[in-house]
């Protein structure tokens, strides 16, 4: 029988999960005192989302620059688990800002609202700090569960019923090839533990038969979460029928945890299989880039458009990630970080712009805007053109960073299509910019104004954008993980 | 050595940038107009400490800034000047308040977005001439498209979404492989340090296709023959100012990213496509001078013109001695006054008429006599006439093409011809012959203002010091010249010997 000692439970690794956990539940007992005649301390519900965000930064600053393992091997808190905590935690207070006016518009339920958002980022904490399979599987299928129900959170809305089910039915059947894959690849293996199969791995065993449809199935099941082509069907619908903020969100955190997770997979678990799954992921990213950019030119709804700007960007991820090297995955949590800024902000330009009721923000709806909120023209220009990497905005340093890292690793003919990508890219996120500074203003909509805090998350999102790529040395020493090196 | 300042380059590149935040935060129109053409004479002026501090015998760079700006990735923050970029960047400083000063008179419509993107535009133009990161000078060559891209987007013509998205579409696809080639070139080298790498050329496969994506990209930028089709467009939908700016600086970055970049890293190739690109060059200047012959829009007339114009700067590129660099270098500062001021004077009537149709004039000599006599100088100035700037630059290119492409010089020599041409019968059709339109008398159009002359004095000045004093600019941009052609790796790699007879060019004062 191993003692408390042996079975080394320092909870160090799970402390900033842990505390999002705590803070979800300190929201729900907050909910429960008000009353619908009566709301209490209701109101606050959502700043102190925000207070558990800054604590859990806060763990996560004190735990930097001192690895911990703690479960024998199940959770690791080292600076990867930690610089994608960051993400996460940016991400989910960025939503925090856009959700404040919108939500209220589309359901009473705010305190679930946010009690889910915690934990759905609580589960996308775990993804980066898990070292074993099953608990990947667990931290999956929490903030799986949580996003399944918050897709669907405006029920008025027909398109936002369709999306959580949509994702709920085909986001099972991801969870079941990631089980399966997990399976064989146990089978292989002999462990659930990244390291023990890595050193089964090198000594030379592991059955190729249980291995490689084990990693098959494990791409294919990650690929679904990261909406790569052809496992992204899902996406379009998805982002277009759920409530705005909760697109913004899961954008970039499920695509933030579940790339964590498939690095550490990638690169601890099974380095030594790289010249099979970089080519695969080299095949993935090529056919995802380009037919995420072909179908986005062909968009009129600016948040359909969006989402296949963004499976177009997990395919530039996904380059950084072939070549299975240290400096890829470095490459890649970058490009999340400034992906994080640039993508939510340009979703909260869309909640700017969309009536709450009808969900679906045309295009021409941006037309003129220019004239009529400067500001906001402003910070969408600069969204659209650091989307589409250019410089000196945040995302042409994770482009740059993340096609180095192809360069580097000997995938140039990747990184050059990488680059015609961005090319054809650029067309419809000028189109955005042609349409708010070079048409005219339809005079129907001229009365709308934004909501102040909804500026507050737009202008921090754009200041960020624009400092990470003036300064972006300041922030890549966050993302120095050392993964698998 | 008289007064200089510490960070002198970094304050002229970002000096427009503060302009640009200030012109942001005030409020009136008439202020925002005031302090972007503050901003512009400024920069000019500290920009002159340049050339008061110059050291002629030093032929590498001068100034010289170099701080770490991205360490994960390699990236360092360099900035220097030589007699290659001097110049251009003097360009820079001196035709932005021409063209600020022309906006301010007649750009009504948000004039706080107008004057920022200008400022940005000029920052970033800077940056390109000064980096010496390859990195750095990627950063600053793709940002000068987006304030370019919203001046023609917002403030051009009937067609300018078209010829915006155009412009951005086709230059970003055009730099797009050149990122990826110096990510390669970073690979075999270990550096983005041009200092590094100008010394130690590009080795293996990558000698030659790095050099088609860098080619490729400045191609694009410049524009040589066939990828010039996005040029009409944009020169001709932009606004004046744009124009100015668009044709004065923003194709010479193509011209110099080629001798600066594209030469020095891949030497062997660059010999090697030499030909190649000389014969686009040349068809460039034939094709470029026999389509504006047949314009009807005057601003496309001088759109096509520089076509033809920075044909010959290519010409004397890939000659790679002195003469032929030395005489393109100064050739991209000639067709930046020149088709600037084309350009400027073209705007002005179109103000003044609203029309730029050559058939819509005529008899302008005796309406508005100040206007025409400033016109002919500057068409003899872009035709090339002896005495004036642009005789110096197409003279000298051409002597220095002689020497290793006869064929191509004597072929280029025909567009002189063209040009003189092309030119004088725009200025036939409008300034001489019988006043017929009523509209073009001079009840109803006004000669020049001291204002808009005040505009043409300083660029006339210059056309008249370039083309009778060559010496004083070309005593600063041959050494570096020399220095750059006369690298043991561009020599070795020489297969004609070019320099049997090492003649330096003296063009006797």
């Amino acid at each position: 029988m191993p003692t408390l000692d042996a079975l080394q439970l320092n909870f160090a690794p799970l402390l900033p999960t842990l505390m999002m956990v705590l803070a979800a539940i300190v929201l729900m007992l907050v909910d429960i005192v008000g009353t619908d005649d009566r709301p209490g301390p209701r109101p606050l519900i959502p700043w102190l989302a925000l207070a558990g965000v800054a604590v859990t930064i806060g763990v996560c600053a004190w735990l930097w620059g001192q690895p911990a393992q703690s479960f024998q091997g199940m959770a690791t808190s080292d600076h990867f688990a930690l610089g994608l905590n960051l993400i996460v935690l940016t991400a989910t207070a960025l939503a925090i800002l856009l959700s404040i006016h919108y939500i209220p518009q589309i359901t009473q339920q705010m305190g679930e609202y946010y009690t889910l958002l915690l934990l759905t980022a609580s589960g996308m904490m775990m993804m980066a700090t898990a070292t074993d399979l099953i608990v990947v599987f667990l931290a999956l299928e929490i903030f799986s569960l949580a996003l399944y129900i918050l897709s669907g959170l405006h029920r008025d809305n027909p398109r936002s019923t369709e999306a959580s089910l949509k994702y709920f039915l085909l986001g099972a059947f991801a969870s079941a090839f990631f089980a399966y894959g997990a399976a064989l690849i146990y089978g292989a293996g002999g462990s659930t533990q990244y390291t023990v199969i890595a050193d089964t791995l090198a000594a030379g065993g592991g059955n190729p038969g249980l291995l490689y449809p084990g990693i098959a199935m494990l791409i294919a099941g990650f690929a679904f979460k990261v909406s790569l082509v052809p496992f992204h069907m899902w996406t379009p619908d998805v982002y277009q029928g759920a409530p705005t903020p909760v697109t913004a969100f899961m954008s970039v955190g499920t695509k933030a945890a579940a790339f964590a997770a498939f690095m550490r997979v990638l690169l601890e678990a099974v380095p030594t299989q790289q010249p099979t799954w970089g080519w695969a992921l080299a095949i993935l990213a090529v056919i995802t880039m380009t037919l995420g950019n072909l179908a986005a030119l062909r968009q009129s709804s600016l948040k359909r458009m969006l989402a296949y700007s963004s499976i177009a960007h997990a395919g530039y991820i996904l380059v950084g990630l072939a070549p299975g090297s240290s400096g890829g995955a470095d490459a890649a949590l970058f490009y999340l970080f400034t992906y994080a800024f640039m993508n939510i902000g340009a979703f909260a330009v869309v909640i700017a712009l969309e009536k709450a009721q009808a969900n679906d923000a045309l295009q021409n709806r941006a037309s003129g805007i220019a004239d009529r909120w400067p500001l906001l023209a402003l910070a969408m220009a600069i969204f659209m053109f650091s989307l589409s990497g250019m410089p000196p905005l945040a995302g042409f340093f994770g482009k740059f960073y993340v096609f180095k890292a192809a360069v580097d690793g000997g995938w140039t003919w990747l990184a050059v299509v990488g680059m015609l990508n961005s090319a054809i890219g650029l067309y419809y996120y000028l189109r955005v910019t042609v349409a708010m500074y070079f048409e005219r203003a339809d005079a129907e909509s001229a009365d709308r104004r934004e909501p102040g805090i909804l500026r507050l998350g737009v202008v921090i999102a754009a200041i960020f954008t624009v400092i990470i790529g003036i300064y972006p040395s300041l922030w890549t020493g966050l993302f120095q993980a050392g993964l698998g090196g | 050595m008289a007064f200089s300042i510490p960070y002198l380059l970094s304050i002229i590149t970002f000096l427009p940038l503060l302009g640009a935040v200030v012109v942001a935060l005030v409020g009136s129109d008439a202020a925002k107009k005031q302090i972007t053409l503050l901003t512009t004479l400024v920069t000019f002026g500290v920009s002159l400490l340049l050339w008061v501090n110059w050291d002629n015998s030093n032929a590498g760079m001068q100034f010289l800034e170099d701080v770490a700006w991205f360490p994960e990735l390699g990236i360092r923050y360099i900035m220097g000047v030589d007699g290659i970029s001097l110049f251009l960047v003097l360009l820079t400083t001196f035709l932005m308040p021409i063209a600020i000063y022309f906006s301010n008179l007649y750009v009504e419509e948000q004039v706080g977005l107008y004057m920022a993107l200008m400022l940005l535009l000029e920052t970033a133009m800077i940056g390109v001439f000064l980096a010496l990161d390859l990195a750095l000078f990627f950063v600053f060559f793709e940002f000068s498209l987006i304030p370019m891209y919203l001046l023609i987007g917002r403030w051009g013509g009937a067609k300018r979404i078209y010829a915006a998205l155009k412009f951005f579409l086709y230059t970003f696809a055009g730099s797009a492989l050149m990122l990826v080639a110096i990510l390669a070139v970073y690979l075999q080298t270990g550096t983005f340090n041009m200092l590094e790498l100008q010394g130690a050329p590009i080795t293996g496969a990558l000698a030659t296709w790095g050099f088609i994506a860098f080619a490729l990209a400045f191609a694009i930028k410049v524009p040589i023959f066939p990828f010039h089709t996005w040029l009409p467009d944009a020169h001709v939908q932009a606004p004046t100012a744009g124009s100015i700016i668009l044709a004065g600086i923003l194709l010479k970055m193509g011209t110099y990213g080629y001798l600066r970049f594209a030469v020095p890293l891949f030497p062997d190739a660059a010999r090697q496509f030499g030909p190649w690109i000389a014969a686009l060059a040349v068809i460039g200047i034939l094709y470029g001078a026999l389509v504006a012959l047949v314009q009807k829009d005057v601003k496309s007339l001088v759109a096509y013109s520089s076509v033809a114009h920075l044909g010959y700067v290519m010409l004397g590129l890939v000659a790679l001695n002195t003469q032929g660099v030395s005489g393109a270098v100064l050739q991209m500062v000639n067709h930046g006054l020149s088709t600037g001021a084309l350009f400027l004077m073209v705007g002005m009537l179109y103000e003044r008429r609203h029309t730029r149709m050559l058939d819509d004039f005529g008899g302008l000599w005796k309406s508005i006599p100040v206007y025409c006599g400033f016109f002919l100088v500057v068409v003899m100035s872009s035709a090339g006439l002896p005495g004036l700037n642009g005789f110096i630059g197409e003279f000298t290119i051409l002597v220095g093409s002689y020497t290793v492409m006869p064929v191509f010089a004597v072929l280029g020599a025909l567009g002189v011809i063209l040009a003189a041409w092309y030119l004088l019968t725009a200025f036939r059709k409008m300034a001489q012959g019988p006043l017929t339109n009523p509209d073009n008398d001079s009840d109803h159009l006004k000669d020049l203002r001291p204002g808009e002359i005040a505009m043409l004095l300083p660029l006339v000045a210059l056309f008249f010091l370039i083309g009778l004093f060559p010496n004083l600019f070309l005593e600063k941009i041959n050494p570096s010249v020399q220095q750059l052609v006369e690298h043991p790796a561009i020599i070795l790699s020489s297969t004609q010997e070019a320099d049997e007879h090492p003649v330096v060019l003296k063009v006797e004062r």
